[in-house]
C-alpha cells in the first residue's frame, strides 16, 4: 500500500498516518464494504432466488439501496436495555464481538502489497483473534438476564471452541506445504508449487482438498451458521445470545456476522485457492505494477465471493444439527479426519523431497 | 384441571425434579417459558419446562391463551352464523371445520345435500387438507433449520388458496358451506385450473423429497425422535396422522360411512410403524399426495344437477342430538349437536378438536429429550393454536 500524504499532517509524520491510521481505516472500510455486500448479494438476493421469491425490490435498482434503509432503520430504533441486564458488560458484548473480528482485517493479503499488516505469524495471529468473539458471545449471553440468551451463548462457546480445532488442524496441512504461517508467502509458495512437476496450477485446494473441506466446514460453525447454528437457532431460542439486543447493538452483532463471514472466506480463498495470485499472472509487470495490485485485489475478489456464495448455499439448504450430534461431528469426525490430513500431508512432503 | 392447579403441580414436579438433579450432582434446573410467544409455538401454546442443562427433566403445555369461548358463542348464534365461527378454529383448512358441522345440521333436519355439492363439498374438503398440511411439510423443516422448504410450502399452498378464493370467495374462510348444499356452485374453468394446480402440489412433494427426505440431518433430527407406541396414542385419544404414524390404520373417511364423496375416490390410507417425527412427517406427505389424487379424481367424476337441496327458508332444526365426525387435516374433529326445537341456533355444541388431544401427549413426550427435540417433537405433532383453544 503506497502513501497517501506526505509532510507533516496535525504535526505528526506523514509516515505514520500511511503506516497505520490509514491502513487501518481502509481495513474498516474492506469490512464494512464486504459484510454489505455478502448481506445484499447472498443474504438478500441469492437466497431469495433460491426460495423462489425476489427478496426487497423497493428501494433502488433491484432493490440494491435496501441495505442502506436497513442501516437506517437500526441506527433509529431504540437502544434497549432489560431491567435486570448487566448494563456495561451487556452494552459492551458487541463490540467485543467486532473488534475480534475487525482484527482478522490485518493480516488478510488483498494485494501484492495490500495488506495492513504481513505479520510473519499470520495466520496463527487470524485464527486467535477470531476467538476472541467467544467471549463477546459469553458476555452478552449471561448479561441479557434472559434464559434463551444464556442457552445460546453456552451451545456456542462450546461449538466455537469444538470447531475451533479442526479449523486450526486443517490449516496445519496448508502451512506445511508453504513452510509459512505468514499469509503473503503462502500465496507466493502457491505461485511457486508444482503439483507432480507441472507448475502455474498448484493451487493448494488440489492437494489440500480434504483440508479446504474441513475448512470450509469449521468455518460454517465458526459462523453459526446453519447446519451449525444451534447458538441461534431461531425456532427455539428466538435469536440465541442476541434476543434481548435491538438497534444499534443488534447490527453491531449484524455486521460482524457477516464480516467474520466475508473476512473467514478471505482466509480459506489465501490458504486454498492462491488468494490475489490467479495461474498464470506473471511476477514482474514492470511499470504496471499498479495494474497487478489492481488485477489481483479483482481476483481476490472473485475468490472470496465463490467462497461466500457455498457458504450461504449451505446455509439456506440444509436443516442444523443437534447440540450433541454436532460436538460429536467436530470430535469424532472432523478433528480425526484433519489429523489424518496431517499425517498424510507430511508423508507426501518428505516423499516429493525425498 | 385449572391452570393454578395445572401451576401447582408443576411446582410440585419441579422440585422433585431438582431434588433428583441435586442427589446427582450440585446442579440446579431451570425452568424456561416456551411461549406464549415463540416462534416455534404457532400461536400461544405456552410449554413449561424443567430443565436440567439442555435436557428436559419434565414438561407440561398450558393451552388456553386463545379461548374464544366458541361453544358458548355457538348456543346464541343461529345455525347460518355457527359456520362464520367455526372456520376460526383451524384457520389453515378452515374449509373442513363447516363441514362436520353442517352435516350434523342436515342430520338433525332429515335433509340431505345433492350428490353435486356432497362432491364439491368433499373436493374443497381435500383442498383444505392440501393448503393446511402443505405448509406443515414447509415449516417442519423450518422448525429443524432448513429454510428453503417453507417458502416453497408458501408459494405453492397459494396457488390452492387462490383456487379456494375462486371458488368461495374467501381465501382463509371460505364460509361457503350451507345447511341442504353449497352456497354457489364452481366457476367456469375452476376444474382444469385445479387439476393442473394438484399436478403442481405433487412436484412440491417431490422437491421435498429431494431437499429433506433421505437428507441425513434431517433424518437425524427426526428419527427416532419423540416415539409414540401405538399403545400411547390410543390411550391419548391421538388421531389423525399422529396415530396413523404410530401404525394404527384408522381414517375416518375410509372407516366412518359418510355422505361425502371418498368412497367413490380411489385412494389409500398410509401408515407407518415407527411413531417417531420424521414417521408423522412421512405420513403427512403422502397424505398431501393422496388428496391431490382424491381432488383429481372426484373432479373427473362430479355429477351434474343442484348444488343444493330444497330447505325452508327459516331453519329451524328440530329437538335431537347427533354427533358428526370427520377425518380434518390435523386428526378427527367432531361436533355434539344438541337442539332444542327452538328457533335460532344450537343448545349445546361441544366440538372436539383434534390438537387438544394431540397435544395432551406433550408431557409424557417431552420427558428427558433435549431442547432441540422439543421443538422437533412440537412441530411433528402438528397442532394449531385455533384448534386446541376454540
Amino acid at each position: 500500500m503506497t502513501g497517501v500524504l506526505a509532510g507533516t499532517f496535525l504535526g505528526i509524520h506523514a509516515a505514520y498516518w500511511n503506516a497505520t491510521v490509514l491502513r487501518l481505516v481502509l481495513a474498516l472500510g474492506l469490512a464494512l464494504t464486504g459484510a454489505g455486500t455478502f448481506v445484499y448479494v447472498y443474504l438478500f438476493k441469492m437466497v431469495s432466488h433460491l426460495q423462489s421469491r425476489l427478496g426487497p425490490m423497493e428501494t433502488g435498482p433491484h432493490g440494491s439501496l435496501q441495505l442502506m434503509a436497513e442501516v437506517v432503520k437500526f441506527i433509529q430504533k431504540e437502544d434497549i436495555f432489560p431491567r435486570k441486564a448487566d448494563r456495561w458488560v451487556f452494552a459492551g458484548a458487541p463490540f467485543v464481538v467486532i473488534m475480534s473480528t475487525l482484527l482478522i482485517y490485518v493480516v488478510i493479503p488483498v494485494g501484492p502489497r495490500g495488506v495492513v499488516s504481513g505479520l510473519d505469524v499470520g495466520i496463527l495471529y487470524a485464527l486467535a483473534v477470531s476467538s476472541i468473539s467467544v467471549i463477546g458471545v459469553l458476555m452478552a449471553g449471561w448479561a441479557s438476564a434472559n434464559k434463551y440468551s444464556l442457552i445460546g451463548a453456552l451451545r456456542a462457546a462450546g461449538q466455537l471452541i469444538a470447531y475451533e480445532l479442526p479449523l486450526v488442524l486443517a490449516i496445519v496441512g496448508v502451512v506445511m506445504q508453504a513452510g509459512s504461517l505468514n499469509l503473503q508467502t503462502i500465496v507466493a509458495a502457491q505461485a511457486h508449487f508444482k503439483l507432480f512437476g507441472v507448475g502455474g496450477i498448484g493451487l493448494f485446494v488440489i492437494p489440500q482438498l480434504v483440508g479446504f473441506f474441513i475448512f470450509l466446514v469449521s468455518a460454517q460453525a465458526e459462523l453459526t451458521q446453519t447446519p451449525f447454528d444451534m447458538p441461534i437457532a431461531e425456532s427455539e431460542l428466538v435469536a440465541g445470545y442476541m434476543t434481548e439486543y435491538s438497534g444499534m447493538r443488534f447490527l453491531v452483532f449484524f455486521i460482524g456476522e457477516f464480516a467474520t463471514a466475508f473476512a473467514l472466506a478471505g482466509l480459506a480463498s489465501v490458504l486454498f485457492l492462491g488468494g490475489w495470485w490467479l495461474p498464470g499472472m506473471g511476477a514482474h509487470w514492470g511499470h504496471l505494477a499498479w495494474a497487478r495490485e489492481a488485477v489481483g485485489t479483482g481476483v481476490m475478489f472473485a475468490k472470496v465471493m465463490l467462497i461466500g456464495f457455498v457458504i450461504f448455499w449451505v446455509r439456506f439448504t440444509l436443516p442444523r444439527f443437534r447440540e450433541d450430534q454436532l460436538q460429536a461431528f467436530a470430535w469424532k469426525f472432523l478433528i480425526p479426519l484433519s489429523l489424518v490430513n496431517i499425517l498424510v500431508t507430511g508423508i507426501a512432503k518428505v516423499a516429493a523431497h525425498g | 384441571m385449572s391452570v393454578s392447579e395445572q401451576q401447582k403441580a408443576a411446582y410440585v414436579a419441579g422440585q422433585a425434579a431438582d431434588a433428583r438433579v441435586r442427589f446427582e450432582l450440585e446442579t440446579e434446573g431451570m425452568t424456561l417459558n416456551i411461549g406464549p410467544q415463540h416462534p416455534a409455538t404457532h400461536g400461544t401454546l405456552r410449554v413449561i419446562v424443567r430443565l436440567d442443562g439442555e435436557q428436559v427433566v419434565w414438561a407440561d403445555p398450558v393451552a388456553g391463551y386463545m379461548h374464544r369461548g366458541y361453544e358458548k358463542l355457538c348456543e346464541v348464534r343461529d345455525y347460518a352464523q355457527v359456520t362464520t365461527l367455526v372456520n376460526r378454529i383451524d384457520w389453515l383448512g378452515s374449509f373442513c371445520n363447516e363441514v362436520p358441522f353442517i352435516l350434523a345440521a342436515e342430520e338433525l333436519m332429515g335433509i340431505e345435500a345433492p350428490p353435486r355439492a356432497q362432491y364439491i363439498r368433499t373436493v374443497l374438503f381435500e383442498m383444505g387438507r392440501v393448503a393446511n398440511l402443505t405448509l406443515f411439510l414447509g415449516d417442519m423443516a423450518a422448525q429443524v433449520g432448513a429454510l428453503t422448504p417453507v417458502f416453497y410450502a408458501f408459494r405453492d399452498r397459494e396457488y390452492v388458496l387462490n383456487l379456494i378464493e375462486a371458488a368461495t370467495g374467501g381465501r382463509f374462510h371460505p364460509n361457503f358451506d350451507r345447511i341442504g348444499g353449497l352456497k354457489e356452485d364452481l366457476p367456469k374453468g375452476w376444474i382444469d385450473e385445479t387439476k393442473l394446480v394438484m399436478r403442481k402440489i405433487r412436484h412440491f412433494c417431490d422437491e421435498i423429497d429431494d431437499l429433506l427426505i433421505g437428507n441425513r440431518i434431517f433424518e437425524e433430527r427426526c428419527r427416532g425422535i419423540g416415539v409414540i407406541p401405538r399403545d400411547v396414542a390410543l390411550e391419548y385419544g391421538l388421531s389423525g396422522a399422529n396415530a396413523r404414524a404410530s401404525g394404527i390404520d384408522w381414517d375416518l373417511r375410509r372407516d366412518e360411512p359418510s355422505v361425502l364423496a371418498w368412497k367413490d375416490a380411489d385412494w389409500k390410507v398410509w401408515t407407518h410403524p415407527d411413531g417417531d417425527s420424521f414417521a408423522r412427517y412421512w405420513v403427512r406427505q403422502q397424505e398431501v399426495r393422496e388428496s391431490t389424487r382424491i381432488v383429481e379424481q372426484l373432479l373427473d367424476g362430479l355429477p351434474s344437477g343442484p348444488i343444493r337441496a330444497k330447505t325452508p327458508a327459516r331453519i329451524r332444526v328440530p329437538a335431537g342430538e347427533t354427533y358428526v365426525h370427520t377425518e380434518n387435516p390435523l386428526g378427527e374433529m367432531g361436533y355434539y349437536v344438541v337442539s332444542d326445537g327452538s328457533p335460532g341456533g344450537p343448545f349445546r355444541c361441544k366440538i372436539r378438536t383434534p390438537s387438544f388431544s394431540n397435544v395432551s401427549i406433550v408431557p409424557w413426550l417431552l420427558r428427558g429429550v433435549y431442547v432441540p427435540d422439543v421443538i422437533t417433537i412440537l412441530a411433528s405433532l402438528y397442532f394449531i393454536l385455533g384448534d386446541i383453544d376454540r
